[in-house]
């Protein structure tokens, strides 16, 4: 268990435009271990909603098996939550957003449960474009069985009984562009400043919305020789810029030197501010941030920030065109035909 | 000698896949539909797309018998390569009618049955332009032709039937006439006509229908409310989601905006596929799947996640002959144990099972409720035959004032008034707990679904209490179960006979034919149609009132049988199998053929095998 949470509220806790406290969009207590990355991306995601003002009740948080797909008891208790089953979550989501659209889906998985068993279900739903936003908590290992290297885990990664791991690493931040995926960033579980505000815009986008966070697993990867301890990411970390999160109707106030600056209008006018930008990337062209993702790689840094994002895309609704209600709204009169058509149908079969 | 029958007859044509020869056979099933005259085929096609020998068998039964009749009174053979088993398989005294463009090897000759030679390639070269793919599908309309001229159909039949198939392509209507018209003459120039076999109107069918089962399942999806659809592609149960799509197009565009009030999804598997429909189903829309055994097997994780975490979800199971690849286009019940039992850990599953295409359309439609009132999957289970041929049957009912049965779950108002809300409690003693739909009320009905245990509130636990109380709640659902499903049919109005009879989906057919042979023969027997699973007491009832019990079923391992033993509790040796697992659909002289073999004393110990 990672800590336990007073049961004291302060009165006085800042609230939200919607009146909710940040309290408001925790869940049961974390069962992970103490210092868990995975616990820092929950806090995220709390705080992330609290600052959007997201009404709980219209989240639906989704996962898969293993260790990341527990975590969404441990946010938002007042959404409807589904554990469901070993990397099926991208399938799951996709069947509850087709039966309504008009909600946020927050689906999280882990290295295994996205890189290896559903590997086929999230290539899958990158390519449909599907409106969610998807997390993946990225620890290189298995840690609910005790610490076997993951299909994410680097190429000569040492893990804890000390063997290097002889296997190439699949790189999921750079599949899903590959892929087509509309929004991808990757961040790291202990950069709260960056990880908050990436997962805002993430909730912003229109489409699928991908976030790989490297999350080190504090029991079974952060030994010396792991390229996802805490130390090492720390030592190896670059970003491609900084990230803010401007919601619409909001004054923007700050001002930057022309150049170091880019503003990205998304599909809800919120704004996207990148500060302190990379050289030789663009955050709207799909191949500079290929090439800026491989460049990093063969530097071995650890490239983090928004790396890529389509405001312009259509989402599988759009795509499948359905009506913009939500199909789980519709009811009989709209639904079924009845008796006279059915007659018709009947005189055509014979 | 020759046969000599009038309406009752078999006939079976021999093709080459992907040669046009279906819409041609088609016409010739349809024209005796319009007849007035019971009729039955059956494709027995290859999983091929163009090029192998492909069979398409007719029955004609004035009597309504709508099984398969083994033996083949007369075969249309345009495939060279069955020739000589084409010839072969004819019943003594039958008619093999062929294309004599080439003469036949006289080594393949019979004596014994009546070779009738139209040369349809020639007739084409003399009377159409040289466009040899137009032959392909021409020279079909020409051994139509001769069939109206042996069999004594009615012309204008055809030519109508000729107007409707070409509707859209009005110029094609004159050529196939031509053609059809070229078999009628060649057969009048040439042979004596009609043959002994013959067909006479006789206007029998009232408005039956003739239609496949899996047009009947899509429809009934698109009656029951069903807006999403997630499928993958397999044989035989992929025409089930294109009727789906077809009657969604039509039926189910917003008028103004022409955007869809329904989402079909091709998934990457049928694991994502079941996926899909599960999480549309959690959140609220009616969602379904359909696949076959292959796919089945993928799915169980799936369904045993929705049994536990208690998701409706409807799924349609077209079984074709397995184990694994088996044969794809082949029909058999052989996933029963599968569907029942599926998926790891204790878990049973609800079968619905229909035997006709009306059936497969009212099924349908109340799975879907099932589905909702008992939160659980309800697995409708077809196979090939049924699915993907013709069959005569009452046209599809539909009332008006029936209202979708949603099963417990709470809105908004409702959970202002409860005092506490708790998925998984049993409220009301059935062993169905209520839920709610993501998004329903700002503050109230939120929960966590999870296939881990958990208690009364949903949540978490590793308790033995909790656990084992909810495992038994679900045993509690499941005795619930047995009193809405659909229940059996029996076929007397009181059981007069030691003896009874089990059937269920398309053995029904043969089943009932053999009812009657029984009774011709003087051992008559009464007879009960499964049409759900898990059973209910009337089930139970009509086993404990025989002495000796046949359970006709179409798979080796006669598996309904012992799922009948397994959840009655039956002593064995009293319900004895009679099986069929050929591929091809189950007979009436099969059935008998076993029961009379099987009557006689066992001596070694081992019954019925």
């Amino acid at each position: 268990m990672s800590f336990i949470r007073p049961i004291f509220r302060h009165p006085e806790s800042p609230k939200n435009d919607l009146g909710y406290t940040r309290q408001y969009y925790e869940g049961v207590l974390s069962t992970l271990c103490a210092g868990c990355g995975h616990d820092s991306i929950s806090g995220a995601i709390i705080q992330a909603c609290f600052e959007m003002n997201i009404e709980p009740h219209r989240v639906a948080k989704l996962s898969g098996i293993g260790c990341s797909s527990k975590t969404p008891a441990y946010y938002l208790g007042n959404s409807h939550g589904f554990n469901s089953v070993h990397g099926r979550m991208p399938s799951v989501t996709t069947g509850a957003s087709l039966a309504n659209r008009k909600m946020l889906y927050l689906g999280v998985s882990g290295d295994g449960d996205t890189a290896s068993i559903g590997m086929g279900q999230f290539v899958h739903v990158v390519r449909r474009n599907l409106n969610m936003v998807y997390i993946v908590m990225n620890n290189g290992c298995y840690g609910l069985t005790k610490g076997q290297d993951s299909a994410t885990a680097d190429y000569g990664s040492v893990n804890k009984s000390g063997s290097a791991n002889m296997f190439q690493s699949i790189d999921l931040a750079g599949l899903a562009l590959e892929l087509g995926a509309t929004f991808v960033g990757r961040s790291f579980s202990g950069d709260k400043t960056q990880l908050v505000p990436m997962i805002k815009a993430a909730m912003s986008h229109n489409g699928f919305a991908f976030i790989d966070v490297v999350s080190p697993c504090v029991t079974f990867n952060n030994n010396q020789g792991s390229t996802k301890s805490y130390d090492y990411v720390r030592e190896h970390i670059e970003a491609t810029s900084a990230i803010d999160l401007v919601p619409e109707k909001t004054e923007i106030t700050t001002q930057y030197d022309a150049g170091t600056t880019k503003r990205i209008e998304m599909h809800d006018h919120s704004i996207i501010e990148l500060h302190k930008l990379a050289e030789g990337w663009d955050p709207t062209d799909r191949h500079s941030a290929v090439e800026r993702l491989q460049a990093s790689r063969v530097k071995g840094e650890i490239l983090t920030g928004l790396l890529y994002v389509d405001t312009e895309s259509k989402d599988l609704h759009e795509l499948i065109e359905t009506v913009p209600q939500p199909l789980n709204s519709l009811t009989k009169s709209d639904l079924c035909p009845g008796s006279g058509a059915l007659e018709r149908i009947n005189g055509e079969f014979r | 000698m020759q046969l000599t029958a009038i309406n009752d007859l078999v006939i079976r044509f021999a093709n080459v896949n992907g040669t046009g020869s279906a819409s041609a056979n088609n016409m010739f099933a349809k024209s005796i539909f319009r007849m007035g005259l019971p009729v039955t085929p059956k494709n027995i096609f290859p999983s091929n797309i163009q090029g192998l020998p492909t069979w398409y068998e007719v029955r004609v039964s004035e009597k309504g018998y709508l099984g398969r009749r083994a033996g083949i009174d007369i075969m249309v053979s345009v495939n060279p390569q069955s020739l000589k088993k084409d010839i072969d398989s004819v019943r003594p005294n039958g008619y093999f009618i062929y294309d004599n463009t080439r003469e036949l090897e006289k080594s393949m000759l019979r004596d014994d049955i009546h070779f009738i030679g139209v040369p349809m390639i020639e007739l084409c070269r003399q009377h159409f332009a040289t466009d040899t793919r137009s032959h392909q599908l021409l020279k079909n309309m020409i051994y139509v032709g001769a069939l109206v001229a042996l069999l004594d159909i009615e012309v204008q039949v055809v030519k109508d039937l000729i107007a409707d198939q070409f509707r859209k392509k009005e110029k094609l209507v004159p050529i196939n006439v031509k053609a059809l018209e070229l078999g009628i003459q060649y057969i009048h120039d040439h042979y004596e006509y009609p043959l002994g076999l013959r067909l006479e109107r006789r206007n029998l069918l009232n408005n039956s229908i003739l239609v496949d089962g899996n047009t009947a399942c899509g429809l009934g999806a698109i009656y029951a409310g069903a807006s999403v659809a997630a499928w993958y592609p397999i044989t035989p149960s992929t025409s089930v989601v294109n009727a789906f799509e077809k009657y969604a197009k039509r039926l189910r565009k917003d008028e103004a905006t022409g955007k869809n009030k329904y989402a079909v999804v091709q998934a990457e598997d049928e694991l994502a596929a079941i996926g899909m429909a599960i999480g549309a189903n959690w959140n609220g829309a009616r969602a379904f799947t359909a696949t076959s055994g292959p796919g089945l097997s993928l799915m169980s994780e799936f369904l045993g996640l929705a049994y536990f975490a208690e998701i409706p979800v409807v799924l349609i199971d077209v079984q074709r002959t397995g184990p694994s690849t088996g044969m794809p286009t082949r029909t058999q019940q052989s996933d029963l144990t599968s569907a029942f039992y599926a998926s790891h850990g204790d878990t049973k599953q609800v079968l619905l099972l229909p035997a006709t295409p009306t059936e497969c359309f009212s099924m349908t439609a109340d799975a879907f409720d099932l589905a909702e009132r008992l939160q659980t999957p309800i697995l409708v289970m077809i196979d090939l035959d049924l699915g993907m041929n013709d069959h005569l049957c009452a046209p599809f009912q539909w009332d008006d004032n029936r209202d979708y049965d949603r099963g417990k779950v709470y809105t908004a108002e409702d959970l202002e008034k409860i005092k506490e809300f708790g998925r998984y409690k049993d409220v009301d003693g059935d062993g169905i707990p209520y839920r709610t739909i993501p998004g329903t009320h700002p503050t109230k009905g939120s929960y966590f679904t999870r296939g881990t245990s958990r208690d009364e509130m949903a949540r978490y636990t590793e308790e033995s209490e909790p656990y084992v109380r909810n495992m038994e709640r679900l045993l509690k659902k499941w005795n619930t179960a047995k009193t809405l499903v659909p229940a059996p049919e029996f076929y007397q109005k009181k059981n007069s006979s030691q003896n009874g009879l089990i059937f269920f989906g398309t053995s029904t057919y043969a089943a009932l034919e053999a009812l009657d042979l029984l009774n011709t023969a003087g051992t008559p027997m009464d007879a009960m149609r499964l049409r759900s699973a898990p059973f209910s007491q009337e089930v139970l009832d009509f086993i404990e009132s025989h002495e000796v019990v046949y359970v006709i079923e179409q798979n080796r391992d006669a598996q309904m049988r012992s799922i009948l033993i397994n959840e009655l509790e039956i002593d064995p040796f009293k319900l004895v199998p009679i099986l069929n697992f050929d591929g091809m659909p189950i007979t009436a002289d099969h059935i008998v053929k076993q029961i009379e073999r099987k009557q006689k004393p066992v001596s070694n110990g081992v019954a019925y095998n």
